[in-house]
């Protein structure tokens, strides 16, 4: 009987609890196993309040600023979503959407006006009440001709933004059944007003479980705890301390040699030596982090469907999960709605076949397909070695790739979109209208195919504004159809969120619309 | 003096337009560079809207030999600007990164200079001993390695295996003054063994050069020990070339290190260049380019300046 086997049967037996499951299991060196078994969750365990935690990030520059429209990495993702600051909505760790700042919300049937209730006797870190003004100057932070935010388009549909009451009301061009996930987007924080009709971004003032102290871009920031945070049961520990790292293997350092407790992004080719630390636990969530090639379709040959199926054919995703994620990760089936997205179906799962890419070529009449593939490791670590899977694996299917290795400097802007088939990275949206109004729909910005789909469009504006469940998941599964078979990505796989944590951190089951917990580490995890 | 004064006058003319040349070049270099700050910072963000905002809003849009004169023309008067990226007024952006930068450099030398100095009269002393030899290979070894690889063997030794000090130097403007050095030791002990061997070797090569003299025979014959001819007859000779090694090797340990300040996550001046380069923060990146090139200026210029009150001769070149 295997380690694993064992643990099994005595938890079934219910003879050993949790702590003493995974005491167990640490002393049999089976840590991995006893972590799967209670998916990803190390402890359970009442929080307990206090410790001075250090976290390392793998991002972060000299550039960064506290104003949430330039949030672009995790750093500030973690510092400003993570800790200082709230949203109207939160995802919680179970993926269901709840209430933050927003403590209701109502829409008339059509999807087009939304009310959210503002939170009563919620103070920021000086003193102030959170009013209405505060939450409608907020999301007018990132609008108007001059926002330059990432999450400009996402509210582009609003029309009107009045308070009402206590109640903030939106107005949308055109329905949207979606809007509360929307704005749990780690852009649109709530921030004290000015009273002008701006917000006060500058003094990092915000409404979040931690108080900033010092802040020094690039570097770290020091945090100490919200003694008067509204949400109850969250925000453990006393301080934080937040590093940049950039570099993973100063990064895995810091952490075997006690320096910092918990770190994201391991070395994937490196893990399985971390993992042999007694002393330091591993965590791996599959979220919505998806790798993709996107194909120009507007441009010969990927204007030719029977091409794109072809090539779609022409990949063994098994083993590129294999050697590029190092089985960190899941296949994917060229649509980005990750199972932990909304609205997800399960559809037939697409496999390595070069028979049927080559009748696909012939189909289309594209036989000795030769082709070029632009790939940089900014587009993805990793992604120039698939890149060259790729190759290998489509030469068996008659196609004939070019990889044309591309600068890592300016990749988004001069490959990305720009050359007809290139490598990209997507970090995946909570919603399945989120991800597809992103990134699928016709003329949107991110439409990195240039795909113009009129029934997958028609549908989509359907969905958005569906307000009964069974038939918006039978319209999304549509989409998700369409998407697989004339979409023009080819989505091989989905990769986890891998990071580790020193022993003495404990955390509840983990999140997996960001990394770390949601970026929620911070106010979810505790010293046990 | 006056011979002294002039010369420092000249030079620091000279420095003054070697900082102009060097400005230029930067910014015509980073220029040039494909993509500028605005795509660089919204990354995949970057639509054409966004982008044209941003450059709007940085005063982007203006042609770039404006920007360089009105960049100099603040330069000229003591402003070095503000950061394209996070606003943050450079001087102070700076300030503590340089003072770090140049707490680790001094820390190093003060480890470095002495000891590779007399390492270098010891080895001239013994010379072709055994000693000389193991000085040599020593020293020789560690120079060859890349300076990450000792780093990392620092770190494997002294960190991961007897935890003796930590493994990233995390300090800020808050930490005590020995605790701050305690955290440095690695990275300083790092230095020290990647600048040791050059200096070392120059203070050998020097003295021995100078032991064929007649006038070190002339001691020699006197019956004084050779301890006493090295320090006292050929050292004061041998000066001028020792000096302005070392003066290249400070240089270094204020503008080379930034590998170093990547292994040990050290908050230094290199990091923050290696930023602003890859996001194209232009006045950043100027800034630091200038303190990096005035201190070559100024150490080269005290290094000339000591070997010629050590050795009056260089003053009336032939």
């Amino acid at each position: 009987m295997t380690t694993r086997d064992e643990l099994s049967l005595l938890r079934s037996m219910g003879q050993i609890d949790r702590r003493g499951l995974i005491k167990g299991a640490a002393a049999l060196g089976a840590v991995g196993a006893a972590e799967k078994m209670f998916g990803g969750s190390a402890f359970a365990a009442t929080p307990k309040k206090g410790g001075a935690l250090k976290v390392a990030i793998g991002a972060g520059s000299t550039s960064d600023t506290f104003d949430p429209a330039t949030f672009t990495d995790s750093y500030m993702q973690f510092v400003g979503f993570g800790c200082m600051r709230n949203c109207l909505t939160e995802i919680d760790n179970t993926g269901k959407l709840v209430g933050e700042l927003a403590e209701s919300w109502a829409a008339t049937p059509d999807a087009k006006t939304w009310t959210f209730n503002i939170r009563k006797g919620v103070t920021f870190h000086n003193g102030k009440t959170l009013t209405t003004e505060d939450v409608i100057d907020s999301i007018n932070h990132h609008r108007g001709p001059d926002s330059k935010s990432p999450a400009k388009p996402l509210l582009a549909p609003i029309t009107t933004l009045k308070a009402d009451g206590n109640s903030v009301v939106l107005t949308l061009e055109t329905g949207n059944a979606d809007l509360p996930y929307l704005l749990s987007d780690y852009h649109i924080a709530i921030m004290p007003s000015k009273g002008d009709g701006t917000v006060d971004w500058q003094s990092g003032v915000g409404t979040g479980g931690y108080v900033v102290k010092k802040f020094e871009p690039g570097v770290r920031t020091y945090l100490e705890r919200n003694a008067n945070y509204w949400k109850a049961g969250r925000a453990h520990f006393d301080s934080i301390e937040v590093l940049s790292i950039v570099d993973v293997a100063a990064r895995t350092n810091a952490l075997t040699t006690g320096e910092i407790h918990l770190m994201d992004r391991c070395d994937l080719k490196t893990v399985h030596l971390l993992q042999r630390n007694k002393k330091i636990n591993i965590f791996e969530v599959t979220g919505s982090q998806h790798y993709t090639f996107p194909m120009i379709t507007t441009q010969a040959p990927f204007d030719n469907n029977d091409v794109r199926m072809a090539l779609k054919l022409a990949v063994d995703r098994e083993e590129m999960v294999k050697k590029v994620l190092r089985g960190h990760g899941m296949v994917g089936n060229d649509t980005p709605i990750a199972p932990s997205t909304s609205f997800y179906v399960e559809l037939e799962q697409r496999t390595y076949d070069p028979e049927k890419a080559k009748f696909h070529l012939k189909k289309g009449g594209a036989e000795g397909l030769t082709i070029d593939l632009s790939a940089a490791d900014a587009a993805f670590a990793g992604a120039v070695d698939a890149a060259v899977l790729y190759k290998e694996h489509a030469a068996k299917a008659g196609i004939t790739i070019n990889v044309v290795r591309e600068p890592n400097d300016g990749y988004w802007s001069n490959v990305w979109m720009k050359k007809p088939w290139g490598a990209c990275y997507w970090g995946g949206r909570p919603t399945a209208d989120w991800m597809f109004s992103t990134a699928y729909e016709a003329g949107v910005a991110w439409n990195d195919t240039f795909w113009d789909n009129k029934k997958f469009n028609q549908l989509l504006v359907e969905a958005r504004v569906e307000l009964d469940e069974a038939k918006r998941t039978e319209l999304y599964k549509e989409m998700q159809l369409i998407v697989r078979d004339e979409g023009g990505v080819v989505v091989p796989m989905f990769a986890n969120y891998v990071g580790a944590s020193s022993d003495d951190l404990a955390h509840d089951k983990m999140a997996g619309n960001w990394d770390l917990d949601g970026m929620k580490a911070s106010e979810r995890w505790w010293f046990a | 003096m006056g011979p002294i004064l002039k010369m420092v006058a000249q030079r620091l003319a000279l420095g003054l337009l070697t900082l102009f040349a060097v400005s230029l070049i930067i910014f015509l270099s980073v220029e040039m560079l494909p993509g500028d700050i605005t795509e660089a910072i919204l990354g995949q963000g970057a639509t054409p809207e966004t982008v044209a905002a941003f450059r709007r809003e940085l005063g982007l849009d203006v042609p770039a030999h404006l920007r360089y004169l009105a960049w100099l023309g603040d330069i000229a008067q003591g402003d070095l600007g503000r950061s394209l990226a996070s606003k943050r007024d450079i001087a102070e952006l700076i300030g503590g990164r340089l003072m770090n930068t140049l707490f680790l450099a001094s820390f190093a030398a003060i480890i470095a200079v002495p000891l590779a100095v007399t390492l270098g009269l010891l080895s001239a002393l013994y010379r072709n001993s055994w000693f000389d030899r193991g000085i040599n290979l020593v020293t020789l070894s560690s120079i060859s390695f890349p300076e990450f690889f000792i780093a990392y063997a620092l770190i494997f030794l002294f960190a991961v295996q007897w935890d003796w000090f930590p493994s990233i130097v995390n300090v800020n403007s808050d930490t005590p003054f020995w605790e701050r050095v305690y955290r440095c030791i690695l990275p300083a002990v790092t230095l020290t063994l990647v600048t040791t061997a050059h200096m070392m070797r120059m203070t050998r090569a020097a003295i021995i050069n100078l032991m064929a003299s007649p006038y070190i025979e002339m001691a020699d014959l006197k019956g004084l020990t050779r301890l006493r001819i090295i320090v006292r007859h050929a050292l004061p000779n041998a000066l001028s070339p020792i000096i302005n090694v070392i003066a290249i090797n400070l240089a270094y340990l204020v503008v080379g290190v930034v590998l170093v300040e990547v292994v040990f996550v050290y908050p230094g001046l290199g990091q923050l260049m290696i930023d602003s380069v890859s996001k194209r923060d232009i006045p950043v990146v100027q800034a630091a380019c200038l303190i990096f090139a005035v201190t070559y200026i100024l150490l080269n210029l005290l290094a000339d300046i000591l070997s010629i009150l050590s050795n009056p001769r260089l003053l009336h070149p032939r």
